[in-house]
């Protein structure tokens, strides 16, 4: 039986109309590919319009039509809009076609009539192929209504807030003892100067005491398993040594644990902490964990103070406790992992590491924290000395040619605030040596124009080495920023008691692992790729996987707080609906013809394939399958149908490519 | 034995003879046979590049060519100028074709061709790649215990970027130090240009640029400052009082070739080193590290 | 004089990956020539060696392979599978007597259009400089090729 095809080919305004001849595409498809099924050809301005759907609505209720191929945009913009369109005239959606002839050929073609020919060749491509199109239905999967956070940070946070506040249950982990991430280690955040803990804090101990968050802190996800809708994640609980169930965190333990260790997470090196310890004071949960790779009991069977004088009844410390692998069953996952603070030591001439009053912006943030190593103090190395000439530097490892080509979006105004905070609290004369003044948001400009009148002093120019070594008498026991003032155009060397390197934001540095683990890429930066840069930020190519926060790229609190309300919203919607249609590109086995040979098998990386040895036959669970194809192309004897993209459709469409099956031109009358 | 294209340079045949016999010497105690290139002639330095570029490669690729009529795979230069010269003309004779028909048509004349097939190496490259620091600390006979060294790499060697990775903190150069016995000193200027032949052109901005790397030497107590490259050296060393005298300082820090330290550890003898000739006075410091032993 | 040769060649994108790129090559308006003809694909593990043959066989005068970079496959590691399928194709096609540079494997990320286009464009001018295939009757114009333009009588064996 012919089918009944109706083509239809979009001017989209000049957008393709500018370059192709619609028009004659159009017509020729309605004459030339005749004899292959297409009764009407059409061109209209912009076929995605209500009215140009309407044209392809009308010919399906009027002409019959049994197939429809639209010559337009990319699919990945408009594929829905058709296919919805033929779906609401009663023909399966799955019988539309949406082929490109704009981002593929209007706009990257000069010779108009080569990209007519072009664009003629893509149409017979369309039209042979869906002649071999199937009506297919999409298949419905439930939505487990919990929830999966990873990373409790402040995008975390409040993603798992929302979601529990609308009354479901959410499970959030975090690899680190206590949630808060990054934010917790800051002093005041800006513009607003508001103490970041404060702020932080009430939205910790919410998840703290929320009926509806499991929280999992010192844990890790190692295993994802499923699909949108019933994903099962293994999470590893590392053994934190303390019975949560007995412990209250009064905190003796860690007041009597008689070993020091230097914190190099929290306290950025700068403090440091016991060997059982908390993260911070206000650490949400309070339990804390015992850190056995210094732990003298651990090392040499020693000591047991914790255990000696914690108060509670049974005694909270558990030396025996092992990890435990747990199951947590969701529909949804929110991704929210954070960031890693660029290593300063990878530019040598700034000298990080090597001079001792060169710090990091993270460091910074805790020398300025209250409750942090010194006090709210500003003081050199020396932990005493306060500093009368800083000199802050911009961008360090962004836009950079030689580490990080992008700008981290936060450092600018985070080294304002340092400027501000640092000489309000120590008089002392600050340099910021910037490329440019990046303060776009609500009330940042604001803030870098308080600066200014406050006082600080402004070089346009990339510093181009920090030196200890005086060339005159002023410059002894100094650190000496050499610089270009760019604005005045003369070098510049300017002595300093302290120099502030506000480093850049980096992915985690097992980003792209964890992004595996989940089914998710990264971009060529190391972020994690969004479903959209503009219309799609916090969801993925994944269905099911969503991203909040700095994991998508760099930005600041306000924006991690709205994508992570952003990704809990989507997920309330999925569970909302209670199950979710999935696209139906799946492979399935005719069982008949299957021999067992299993050589399917092995390529499913989302074990799909299951064997049958009672009859010795291999079966594609659709629920698992992504739609991949590539046990489709490997089965020898191609017994294996990918529905969507079938061979006898590509054999087709490769066919109409080719311009094999055009008929005649029509005789002049 | 391996074999290599020696490619001494005009510098070491005048003022850093010492480099030279040095070179020789310390080459063969670590046995690399050096086949110095018959015929070679200037590679133009850095003055010759901003005249004509087009005759400045072809001067380099004369020697290149040489080198490959003999039969060489590498081709190893002891100044720092020298080597970047035919690391570059090399590198580009590999991926230009139109520059390398232009060379070879003037080649011609001389009957030869290049190819561009040598490995061109620096000395210190060949010392630490091809033989080893452990092979080298077996060498040494008379470890220079307690002698400071400020390692002067000098900036043509690192920089345009070659082969190495590090062009801002390399640590090749103290690694051979210390492997000789002496205490490479923390010499945050050892990358800085020493001004190359700015000195003749521009001599007080040269003088500066001097001024910085001895200073940085003598406030670490550096006993001398080794150096790679044969301009470097005189800079650092021949200029040193007329830098004293433009800026009222009064340096007196010896500057010597890396080799004449590793055949001092090699306990070879000094005057096959060329030591004795400087103007100022490494000696007695080389005294001490004999006899501190 | 004799008008250039304008080769078609029959390019396989994945769906995720590379044509993403294919399309943000278009939305920047980057250009290349007109002769590469697209056909998506979910994954370039779907592709079967015998779309390869198929598209040659009908007059491709080359074939374009297109997928996400390896560690970054949509569907985790599919493409490595493509890969193996695109090495072994190619030793078969030279047994048959085919140039194996007229099909290439470009592994592009929906972030680089701008490779995209250049692959394209330097594909283009490598198979032009090949010459036609001329393997059957068609070479994508539509117009029928004649027999004395035909390809090698291996070919038109296997085209039978």
């Amino acid at each position: 039986m012919t089918e009944k095809i109706g083509v239809y080919v979009c001017h989209c305004g000049t957008n393709i109309a500018g370059t192709v001849d619609v028009k004659g595409v159009a017509e020729w498809a309605a004459a030339r590919l005749k004899h292959r099924g297409v009764i009407v050809g059409r061109e209209y301005k912009f076929m995605c319009s209500s009215l140009g759907q309407e044209l392809i609505e009308k010919d399906i209720k009027e002409l019959g039509l049994t197939r429809v191929v639209v010559a337009a945009c990319s699919p990945h913009l408009h594929e829905k809009t058709f296919r919805t369109a033929c779906e609401r005239a009663g023909l399966n959606p799955y019988l539309c076609e949406l082929i490109s002839i704009r981002e593929q050929v209007s706009w990257v073609h000069t010779d108009k009539s080569a990209a007519t020919e072009k664009s003629k060749a893509v149409v017979a491509g369309g039209v042979e192929r869906v002649i071999y199109n199937e009506p297919l239905e999409p298949l419905m999967v439930p939505i487990h209504a919990d929830t999966l956070v990873v990373g409790g940070g402040i995008a975390g946070i409040q993603a798992a807030l929302e979601i529990a506040d609308a009354g479901y249950h959410v499970c959030l982990v975090e690899r680190e003892p206590s949630i808060g991430g990054h934010m917790a280690q800051f002093d005041k955040t800006f513009p607003t100067l508001d103490c970041s803990a404060c702020i932080l804090t009430p939205k910790m101990v919410q998840v703290g005491t929320h009926p509806n968050i499991t929280l999992m802190t010192w844990s890790e996800v190692e295993k994802v398993d499923g699909y949108v809708g019933s994903f099962t994640a293994t999470v590893r609980r590392k053994a934190r040594h303390v019975n949560t169930d007995s412990c209250t965190g009064c905190g003796i333990c860690w007041e009597k644990c008689p070993k020091k260790v230097v914190d190099t997470v929290f306290e950025v090196g700068l403090g440091n902490r016991k060997a059982i310890y908390t993260p911070f004071a206000q650490a949400v949960p309070r339990y804390p964990v015992i850190d056995v790779e210094n732990c003298t009991y651990f090392k040499n069977g020693k000591c047991k103070a914790c255990q000696l004088f914690c108060p509670t009844e049974p005694n909270s410390i558990d030396f025996d406790q092992t990890d435990e692998l747990v199951e947590v069953k969701a529909g949804n996952i929110i991704l929210a992992t954070g960031y890693d603070l660029f290593d300063a030591t990878r530019i040598a001439q700034y000298g990080y590491g090597r001079l001792s009053n060169v710090f990091t912006s993270l460091e910074i943030e805790r020398m300025c924290n209250a409750a942090g190593p010194t006090e709210g103090r500003v003081v050199l190395r020396d932990m005493k000395t306060a500093p009368t000439s800083v000199v802050i530097v911009h961008c360090v490892g962004s836009r950079d040619e030689n580490y990080n080509k992008y700008c981290s979006g936060i450092c600018c105004m985070q080294s304002l605030k340092f400027a501000h905070l640092i000489m309000e609290r120590t008089g002392a004369e600050v340099h910021n040596c910037y490329i440019d003044i990046r303060t776009p948001f609500k009330d940042y400009e604001e803030f870098y124009k308080r600066v200014l009148e406050e006082g600080g002093q402004f070089i346009r120019g990339k510093v181009a080495e920090i030196t200890d070594v005086a060339r005159s008498a002023d410059e002894e026991g100094k650190l000496i920023v050499q610089v270009e003032d760019t604005l005045i155009g003369k070098q510049r060397r300017i002595p300093a008691d302290m120099v502030i390197l506000s480093a850049g934001l980096e992915p985690r540095h097992d980003a792209k692992e964890v992004g595996k683990m989940f089914g998710i890429a990264c971009g060529a930066s190391g972020w994690y790729t969004e479903r959209h840069p503009k219309l799609d930020p916090v969801a993925t190519m994944t269905e099911g996987i969503m991203i909040a926060g700095c994991v998508q790229g760099p930005k600041d609190i306000p924006a991690s707080v709205a994508q992570g309300a952003a990704a809990a919203a989507r997920v309330l919607g999925k569970i909302q609906q209670g199950e979710m249609a999935l696209e139906p590109i799946k492979a399935s086995i005719n069982e008949d013809a299957c021999s067992g040979c299993r050589i399917c098998n092995g390529l499913c990386p989302f074990n799909a394939i299951l064997f049958h040895e009672d009859k010795m036959v291999s079966e594609i669970n659709a629920a698992l399958c992504q739609g991949c194809g590539t046990c489709v192309a490997a089965c020898p004897a191609g017994v294996i149908s990918g529905t969507g993209f079938s061979d006898a459709q590509i054999m087709a469409q490769i066919e109409g490519l080719m311009l094999l099956n055009v008929g005649p031109e029509p005789v002049a009358a | 034995m391996r074999l290599y294209a020696y490619y001494p340079g005009c510098s070491l045949e005048s003022l850093a003879q010492g480099y030279n016999l040095s070179t020789i010497e310390v080459a063969g105690a670590l046995g690399l046979e050096l086949n110095e290139i018959k015929d070679w002639n200037c590679c133009g330095a850095t003055a010759y590049f901003p005249v004509d570029e087009l005759l400045a490669h072809t001067l380099v690729a004369r020697n290149l060519a040489l080198a490959e009529k003999d039969g060489m795979s590498d081709f190893v230069a002891p100044c720092s100028a020298c080597y970047k010269n035919a690391y570059f003309t090399n590198k580009y004779l590999r991926q230009d074709h139109d520059l390398a028909e232009h060379i070879n048509y003037a080649l011609e004349a001389d009957h030869l061709h290049v190819d561009g097939s040598l490995q061109v190496r620096h000395l210190i490259e060949v010392f630490l790649q091809d033989v080893g620091l452990e092979a080298i600390r077996r060498q040494v006979s008379r470890p220079l215990k307690g002698l400071k060294v400020a390692p002067y790499y000098g900036c043509q060697l690192l920089r345009p970027r070659k082969d190495h990775e590090d062009t801002e903190d390399p640590r090749f150069f103290e690694d051979l130090l210390s492997a000789i016995g002496a205490e490479p000193v923390p010499y945050a200027s050892k990358t800085r240009c020493c001004g190359g032949s700015l000195i003749v052109t521009n001599r007080k901005a040269a003088l500066d640029m001097v001024r910085i790397l001895l200073e940085d030497a003598a406030a670490h107590h550096a006993d001398v400052i080794a150096t790679v490259c044969p301009m470097c050296n005189v800079n650092l060393e021949v200029y040193q009082s007329q830098v004293n005298r433009e800026f009222g300082t009064e340096f007196s820090v010896p500057v010597m070739y890396f080799t004449q330290l590793m055949g001092v550890a090699f306990g070879l003898r000094q005057d096959r080193l060329g030591i004795g000739k400087e103007m100022v006075s490494g000696t007695p410091l080389l005294a001490f590290a004999e006899a501190s032993k | 004089m004799t008008e250039q040769f304008e080769p078609t060649i029959i390019g396989f994108t994945c769906n995720w990956c590379s044509y993403r790129a294919a399309d943000l090559a278009g939305t920047a308006r980057m250009k290349y020539p007109p002769n590469v003809r697209l056909i998506r694909l979910m994954c370039s593990g779907r592709l079967d060696p015998t779309f390869v043959i198929k598209a040659l066989a009908s007059g491709a005068d080359g074939v374009m392979i297109t997928g996400c970079h390896p560690g970054e496959c949509h569907y985790l590691e599919q493409n490595y599978k493509a890969l193996r399928r695109y090495h072994l194709l190619r030793r078969t096609l030279q047994g048959l007597g085919l140039e194996p540079e007229r099909i290439r494997l470009v592994w592009a990320s929906a972030a680089e259009g701008a490779r995209f286009a250049s692959e394209v464009s330097s594909f283009v001018e490598e198979i032009r400089a090949l010459g036609p295939l001329h393997w059957g009757s068609s070479n994508g114009t539509g117009q029928p090729v004649s027999a004395t333009q035909r390809g090698t009588p291996a070919l038109q064996e296997v085209a039978a």
